[in-house]
């Protein structure tokens, strides 16, 4: 492990929450959907944010994405501030730096997967042939290179995904969101696309997965429980799993 | 654990010496479960006693020994396979009562007390998830039993959700009109725990 691992205080902060707090609707049926949330993620770490529904987690989402704007606090993507950031400026942050998983993968139906794969760049207005090689060179990371030329409704549920998280890395993005990711897919399946996911933040993607699945959580390099949009606690870095192998004094 | 059983297992294979079962039990549970060596021969011993396996007549005892499974031994193998394991009566699970202490102690924030819980158990899962990633990839074995681990520990992780949600809701709805009167549920859990 040469690379500098997602503890290591000199990886890059791709993203930053600071004190960020959202309520919908006004008094006195406020409702404060996250409140004073601190959260940062580094390059090459994969976090994963818990929590019943209702406790906030897919806000955190969408306003780590800049869908939506909170109500007080600042967002940092790569360093730099959405708040105050034109709309164009804030589309093209969206397009070039973040990448989107959603649990219904929703690829496009009539593009093949190398269409879907390369559209962010395209629509960024990257010349075709280079967008094309880029979505290619992601469908290979992800191992459906050779279904390039299918469409989403003859790919299995799992190929998909495969597609959908190769669309959200394509070009080198280096924030993924990630919204169940697994949504429908069996364990051994959705175990696939974790560690497909956690592969993507070992090449040095920062990630923020949102699962109400502790197995699917248990993937992330570090677990944020939210309840009732406050950071509940998280877990700290755990030890390797050389601790749950055999122990020497127990034999 | 089922240690004798595993044994015959190793040895319907074949005929083994003890420190040879002792190495194949591990490596055949993902070096999960710790065996020594006292314990498999004592195991050895009683399997012999109970007529299920038998070691070779050189007439020389110790580590240079070979065991064999017998007719009912593999009969008792195949039984055993097909008996499905207690699970009847519920473990008198420490974490469980440590929920419903916390629930009617005063001073004690039960919440706090699921939280604690909580990340500890998602560190563990964490870990077990780094092993699934790491070597279980192609160790078929050890993927089988880190899953039936997480599969456990996931599902103490619900239930201390469940029982995060249902306390709150049970301190926010106002006092039932006929409240039922009597113990808490400890003793309750006590009495079924002990049923056979």
């Amino acid at each position: 492990m040469s690379q500098p691992g997602p503890g290591s205080e000199s990886a890059v902060t791709v993203l930053e929450l600071r004190g960020v707090s959202k309520t919908y609707g006004q008094e006195p049926a406020r409702v404060r959907a996250l409140d004073r949330v601190d959260l940062s993620v580094r390059a090459g770490e994969m976090v994963a944010v818990m929590g019943p529904s209702g406790s906030g987690k897919s806000t955190l989402l969408t306003i780590a994405g800049s869908l939506e704007e909170p109500t007080s606090g600042d967002v940092l993507v790569c360093g730099m501030e959405l708040a105050g950031m034109s709309r164009g400026r804030r589309a093209r942050l969206r397009r070039r730096v973040i990448g989107y998983v959603f649990q219904d993968y929703n690829l496009l139906p009539g593009l093949t997967a190398a269409e879907n794969a390369s559209l962010p760049l395209e629509l960024d207005g990257i010349a075709v042939p280079k967008a094309r090689a880029a979505g290619m060179a992601a469908l290979e990371a992800l191992g459906v290179a050779d279904r390039a030329a299918r469409f989403p409704d003859q790919l299995s549920g799992g190929e998909r995904q495969r597609v959908a998280i190769a669309r959200a890395i394509v070009g080198g993005r280096p924030l993924l969101l990630a919204d169940e990711p697994s949504g429908a897919l069996d364990s051994v399946h959705a175990d696939e696309v974790m560690r497909l996911l956690h592969e993507a933040c070992q090449r040095g993607v920062a990630a923020v997965v949102v699962t109400h699945d502790a197995q699917l959580a248990a993937w992330a390099d570090r677990v944020v429980v939210l309840r009732d949009g406050r950071v509940a606690g998280q877990t700290t870095r755990p030890p390797g799993p050389e601790s749950l192998l055999t122990p020497e004094e127990a034999r | 654990m089922s240690v004798p059983h595993v044994l015959l297992a190793l040895l319907s294979e074949g005929p083994k010496y003890g420190l040879q079962l002792r190495e194949e039990f591990e490596a055949g549970t993902g070096e999960v479960w710790p065996l020594n060596v006292g314990q498999v021969y004592k195991t050895l011993g009683r399997l012999e006693r109970d007529g299920l396996a038998e070691s070779e007549g050189t007439g020389q005892d110790g580590p240079q020994k070979r065991f064999r499974i017998t007719p009912r031994g593999a009969e008792a193998l195949a039984a055993w396979l097909r008996t499905p394991p207690d699970l009847t009566s519920p473990p008198r699970d420490e974490l469980v009562m440590k929920v419903l202490v916390a629930a009617r102690v005063p001073g004690s924030d039960a919440h706090e007390v699921i939280q604690a819980h909580r990340l500890y158990l998602l560190e563990l899962m964490q870990q077990w998830t780094r092993l699934k990633e790491g070597e279980a990839r192609d160790d078929l074995r050890l993927a089988l039993v880190v899953d039936a681990e997480l599969f456990r520990l996931d599902a103490v992780t619900r239930w201390l959700d469940a029982a995060d949600t249902r306390l709150r809701r049970a301190a926010a709805a106002p006092p039932r009109p006929a409240p039922a009167p009597g113990p808490a549920p400890i003793p309750q859990l006590r009495r079924l725990g002990t049923r056979r």
